[in-house]
């Protein structure tokens, strides 16, 4: 216990991701509410973006623009002064795949309201069975 | 000049062809379909140019896009695998767009522009996968079929729409994973380039570490859900019943065989045949799971009395043989498993093909549509003979072939239970068929009707349109067969990783 806490603190943001992900798989199994499902499914690619982005973050880390006002092009560029940009770019990818998902999935999910007026699954479930 | 840039025209090709009937046609289906075949076919002739390219030269064609020089640099990677599975898969989907034409513009009078577009941009997306060379880029592509497969499966209407439903949830979680097991990967490298991870993955300090496990896991688990495979199988079955025929035609011979190829590809080029078979020693976990994939795929297949869904259970079979002969750590056994991804594509595509020319001229889909198909449809019931074959595994169709690559393998690895579950599979597959032509050669018996009574049969076959991309993957599916020898010696020879 005594190292468990430290071990907590230090890897706080691994911990939160975890914890959404874990939330958002909750909602996509558990609610029997379509919409509630989507939410989950949202949150759950949350908690992934969220991963990649807390990588990039250093100790005293700034944007990742190079700094040449002392000596040009000849300035020691030290990387462990700038945060990594390249999961920035992914996540930007990634933020667009998620938009289209959701899109795509709140366009089927209007369908199936069209078609079996309710988007509780127990009641499509039910009212496919008869 | 031209020449250099054939890995980016084969994807390209289609994506601009997506997006010029999906901006610019407005309504007419000759004109959407026309510039979809054209696109098709440039990059179906850039795929076999690359295949033979690769072929003679025995070296992988390497594409930087924009000229920035990898691992920094997105790059695209042609060997002799992925030439292979572009050539497949671009010839699938031209026979499939040929064959397409007459059943969209009875299901979809108004909206076949939408639908080329979608398909356009499926393949594009499908041939990317095959031909990158970068873990993240191969995500976006992922997402980029899976929505347009998402679009497309919709399309069925009624059941359709909620079917799909899961198909987009379970098919998120799993690229979710794949992206985390990604993020693992990414933190203990720094590199996302899938040859550059290769060699830095190969260091000591990196094969014990945990958390390149992990990220194995994820990334393997990710794609087993893409591709259906046993315990991740439930979206499947619903989602390809009731999409329209040339949907499920189009998607259920590709997607699950390129998901086959994404896994070959990062088991044994990200990480390597040594990492997976010595350190993790998970093979005895995933033989029993395809095992189970067989035996479960060809029951449920054997219980139902739709056609099309006794389809998609011999697909989750099929799958169970392809990461079986990957798993079973030997080489004749990864012969098989790539040879099965050929020969199962060309199979499921032909089977898909006859049930939606059936569905075309009856309107039903059950068992019973079958009835007396080989007076009435003489041409599709061929092509149904010859497809039921080589699911069955009768020489010289290909599936023979491949059932042998992968026997020989379960026996020279004594994996008995393998090669048990393959046995009975065929055998299974051997008593579906065998009933489908029973019905199909005798014609409906009515009580109370005389013997000498003979019924008049109207001869009523599918449209040309639909015939000629039938027969020609019926004959496919012998040269296949007949080839075999020259296509393990010649091709797959060279996709066998170090180490098997």
């Amino acid at each position: 216990m005594k190292d468990f806490l430290p071990f907590v603190i230090a890897n706080y943001n691994y911990w939160i991701s975890m914890i959404l992900m874990l939330i958002g798989m909750y909602g996509m199994i558990a609610k029997d509410n379509l919409f509630k499902k989507i939410i989950g499914m949202s949150i759950f690619q949350s908690a992934i973006i969220l991963f990649y982005i807390s990588l990039s973050v250093k100790k005293d880390g700034s944007v990742p623009i190079l700094k040449y006002e002392d000596m040009g092009y000849m300035a020691v560029i030290n990387v462990a002064d700038y945060d990594n940009p390249l999961p920035h770019v992914l996540m930007l990818t990634a933020i667009v795949v998620g938009v289209a998902i959701l899109g795509v999935a709140l366009a089927v999910l209007q369908k199936v309201h069209h078609v079996h007026g309710t988007v509780e699954e127990d009641k499509i479930l039910e009212s496919m069975r008869e | 000049m031209i020449e250099n840039h054939l890995p980016v025209i084969v994807i390209l090709a289609p994506l601009i062809a997506s997006l010029t009937i999906g901006l610019l046609v407005r309504g007419s289906a000759a004109l959407s379909s026309f510039i979809l075949i054209v696109a098709l076919i440039c990059s179906f002739l850039a795929s076999c140019s690359l295949l033979f390219g690769v072929m003679e030269s025995g070296v992988a064609v390497h594409y930087f896009m924009g000229n920035w020089q990898p691992p920094f640099g997105i790059e695209l990677v042609v060997d002799h695998l992925s030439s292979m599975v572009l050539v497949l898969v671009s010839g699938c989907a031209l026979l499939t767009a040929v064959y397409s034409l007459p059943e969209v513009c009875r299901e979809l009078p108004d909206r076949t522009h939408h639908y080329y577009s979608l398909y356009a941009l499926l393949v594009s997306g499908l041939l990317g996968i095959v031909s990158s060379g970068d873990v993240f880029n191969l995500y976006v592509l992922l997402e980029i079929s899976a929505l347009a497969s998402y679009a497309l499966l919709a399309g069925g209407r009624g059941l359709a729409y909620i079917s799909t439903f899961k198909y987009i949830m379970v098919g998120t979680i799993g690229a979710s994973f794949y992206l985390f097991g990604v993020a693992y990967i990414y933190i203990k490298t720094g590199s996302l380039n899938i040859a550059d991870l290769g060699v830095m993955l190969a260091a000591p300090e990196l094969t014990e570490s945990i958390s390149i496990k992990i990220g194995f896991v994820l990334i393997i688990i990710g794609v087993w859900v893409k591709m259906a495979f046993f315990p991740l199988h439930g979206w499947l079955p619903n989602a390809y019943t009731y999409a329209s025929s040339t949907t499920s035609c189009l998607i259920a011979p590709l997607m699950t065989k390129v998901s086959v190829y994404i896994m070959i590809r990062l088991m044994f080029t990200v990480f390597s045949a040594d990492y997976i078979f010595q350190t993790l020693e998970y093979g005895a976990i995933v033989m029993a799971m395809a095992c189970a994939a067989i035996l479960f795929g060809s029951i449920s297949a054997l219980a139902q009395k739709d056609l099309k869904r006794m389809l998609c259970y011999i697909v989750i079979a099929e799958i169970g043989y392809m990461v079986g002969g990957v798993w079973m750590a030997d080489g004749t056994g990864f012969t098989g498993a790539v040879y099965h991804i050929l020969a199962d594509a060309v199979m499921t595509l032909c089977m898909f093909m006859v049930i939606g020319a059936v569905i075309h001229t009856t309107d039903k889909s059950s068992l019973d549509a079958m009835r007396g198909i080989f007076r009435k449809m003489p041409i599709t019931g061929v092509v149904f003979l010859i497809g039921a074959f080589a699911l069955i595994g009768v020489p010289p169709t290909c599936g023979f072939f491949s059932k042998w690559f992968l026997l020989s393998g379960a026996m020279a690895t004594e994996q008995w239970f393998f090669a048990g579950s393959l046995i009975i599979s065929s055998l299974i597959n051997a008593v579906i068929f065998f009933r489908l032509i029973e019905i199909g050669f005798f014609p409906s018996f009515k009580e109370g009707e005389s013997g000498d009574h003979h019924e008049v049969v109207v001869v009523k076959e599918a449209p040309v349109a639909m015939l000629v991309p039938m027969v020609i993957t019926a004959t496919l599916l012998l040269l296949i067969g007949i080839y075999a020898g020259e296509i393990s010696s010649n091709l797959i020879r060279w996709t066998i990783p170090a180490g098997l």
